[in-house]
């Protein structure tokens, strides 16, 4: 292949990447945004969708169609009803102390990859894909659940997007975020709209974690990078700024797909990593944030 | 500060060192090799509590410095044949120089972003353990013990394979950590760290460039860190990649947490209880790290200053 079609190559899986990873990192950008807390135990929600598929996919057997389509939707469901619960349980107690909270979250980390472990074993399993056609180009054919997968990615951010401006929980939510004490004073639930938010970020992570499992197979070690990449997307994104996430989420996704297609991978995580570092050092709301004070 | 009580914290704390000195002529060689781990560990630990529990800064990528002990002193050994002082002469140097550097950049953030961008540079500086690996031979290591030649003190010969060696190698290192640590708690500068740690605007306030003293912390604190990283390649025998992993940031966060923030005793209680912990966990069960999961999120609930912070709060006010 020429250059052209390498670089197609590399733009369209740049997209793949960059839809899941918006979802992924929507999430946290959210809870951050929301609750002012950073969730270090995000990728485990994301590892938690991914061993869940591989669970009803099992669970249902026959079809790998209804399999997908269960997890897809029980999934989210299940994790972020795991997310709830633990905010119930350990963030709520400590008050969301931002120190707390993060060794609290880190804490979580390894119970849930400590769990998985012991219920679902170390070996990494892999899940069929639930739909099988490939797309020819003219230079190369392409599998066509990656597409799928862009897809439904692109139809949950669209879905997130109408709860946050369109409904009276994302009315709540927006409240909460700019200001606390007043929404609080206007009867906005706040701790609720604290657990919903924790447990909806939970669920777009684990829903992300359900689409890649037919991609990369679903090991209870897989939720550091997707934590690492959210971070990154998040500060550049600005934290807690929704549409600053989306536009980095496609810079970091596309700029990966071009430079681990043409340079090693591994050079392009430690370039990515120390770049959103320094930029975190000079701006640190983010490229697209607000400065602050 | 009054003297009878600076007398009583010495007595303490050399009686401590003491304790650990006599201890290795009653302790099962189980033990004891357990026992020379936990004190370069406490030792790692101790130097993250300079900058945890005195300045008030949360770093998540520690494992950084370690590991530049770690590979500091290994590397010199496997290919240009150093012995064991000037191997670990590297090994602190190397920690050292990467605190400042590293230092001068993040210190300028606060709060939520210091932890980010200490956990991105840390990942930053496993990655590159990895795509190095021509030198560092990456995930699978390199082994030193072939190559480090036996130190030679006064016609003594000391093997490295020696558990007694081990043992007191590592009693010197913690015993000088933990000395320098007290030293640095009455000292001026110390003050000024848990000055910032409780109001650091303030100390801006009356004067202190914040930014110099939070740099020093850093520094001190990785230098302590590297030293055990470098004392552990160099009786241990073993570099690699595995040293510089998250894990690695979040131990000693662990192990000061358990102990108690902020006290001088802390880190070595907090890492001997953690590593027993978890050592009876691995006996029972391959999800052996759930320990740490649970001891986190229980200090957090029910016991947010640790062992030795709960002690000097009900019962010795006077403890540093």
């Amino acid at each position: 292949m020429s250059l052209g079609p390498h670089l197609f190559l590399a733009l369209l899986e740049g997209t793949v990447t960059a839809l899941v990873l918006a979802l992924t990192a929507l999430g946290l950008s959210l809870v951050f945004g929301v609750m002012r807390i950073v969730n270090i135990a995000h990728g485990e929600f994301f590892m938690l969708g991914a061993v869940l598929a591989w669970w009803f996919g099992s669970l249902v057997g026959g079809s790998a169609l209804v399999g997908f389509l269960v997890a897809l939707l029980l999934g989210p469901l299940v994790v972020g009803a795991i997310a709830v619960a633990s905010d119930w349980l350990i963030l709520r107690r400590v008050d969301y102390d931002p120190e707390s909270t993060i060794v609290a979250t880190i804490g979580l980390l390894y119970i849930i990859q400590q769990i998985v472990l012991t219920f679902y074993g170390g070996d990494a399993k892999s899940v069929e894909a639930p739909v099988y056609f490939r797309v020819s180009f003219p230079w190369f054919g392409y599998s066509g659940y990656k597409l799928v997968v862009a897809g439904t990615s692109a139809l949950l951010l669209i879905g997130t997007w109408i709860v946050i401006s369109r409904t009276q929980m994302g009315l709540y939510m927006r409240a909460t975020q700019q200001d606390e004490e007043m929404a609080q004073a206007y009867g906005v639930p706040v701790r609720r709209v604290y657990a919903l938010v924790f447990g909806f970020g939970a669920a777009l992570a684990a829903a992300a974690g359900v689409l890649v499992v037919p991609m990369q197979q679903a090991h209870y070690l897989m939720g550091l990078d997707p934590l690492l990449l959210s971070f990154i997307v998040v500060i550049i994104g600005g934290l807690g700024n929704l549409r600053g996430t989306l536009v980095a989420a496609f810079v970091i996704g596309i700029t990966d797909g071009v430079i681990s297609v043409f340079f090693s991978p591994t050079l392009a995580k430690i370039l990515a990593t120390l770049l959103v570092a320094l930029v975190l050092v000079v701006r640190p709301g983010g490229l697209f944030g607000e400065e602050e004070a | 500060m009054n003297r009878r009580i600076f007398a009583r914290v010495l007595a303490l704390h050399l009686g401590v060192v003491a304790l650990l000195l006599v201890a290795q002529f009653f302790l099962s060689p189980y033990h004891h090799t357990n026992l020379a781990r936990i004190m370069i560990f406490a030792t790692f630990a101790s130097g993250y509590n300079i900058l945890l529990g005195y300045t008030g800064l949360l770093s998540l990528g520690h494992a950084m410095f370690f590991a530049a002990g770690v590979y500091g002193a290994g590397l010199p050994v496997f290919y240009l044949g150093f012995g064991a002082p000037e191997a670990f002469a590297t090994g602190v140097a190397s920690s050292f120089a990467l605190a400042i550097v590293f230092g001068l950049i993040v210190i300028r953030t606060g709060g939520v972003s210091f932890l980010i961008v200490t956990l991105m540079f840390a990942q930053a500086a496993f990655l590159a353990t990895l795509y190095f690996n021509e030198i560092t031979l990456g995930d699978q290591g390199i082994v030193i013990s072939q190559t480090l030649p036996p130190l030679e003190v006064g016609g003594a010969v000391l093997e490295f394979s020696d558990p007694d060696v081990k043992y007191n190698a590592a009693l010197l290192l913690f015993a000088v950590a933990f000395l320098v640590c007290m030293a640095i708690v009455y000292s001026p500068i110390g003050r000024v760290f848990v000055a910032i740690r409780e109001n650091e605007a303030r100390t801006r306030m009356l004067g202190y460039n914040t930014y110099k003293y939070k740099l020093a912390s850093l520094t001190i604190s990785a230098t302590i860190s590297g030293a055990s990283g470098a004392m552990y390649a160099l009786l241990f025998s073993y570099i690699g990649s595995t040293f510089a992993s998250i894990e690695y940031s979040i131990f000693p966060l662990l192990w000061t947490l358990v102990g108690g923030m902020g006290t001088l005793l802390g880190p070595l209680l907090g890492t001997g209880l953690m590593f027993y912990l978890v050592d009876i966990a691995s006996g029972l069960t391959e999800s052996h790290l759930i320990v740490v999961g649970i001891a986190l999120v229980a200090l957090v609930l029910y016991f947010p200053k640790g062992l030795m912070g709960t002690i000097r709060e009900k019962w010795l006010p006077w403890l540093p």
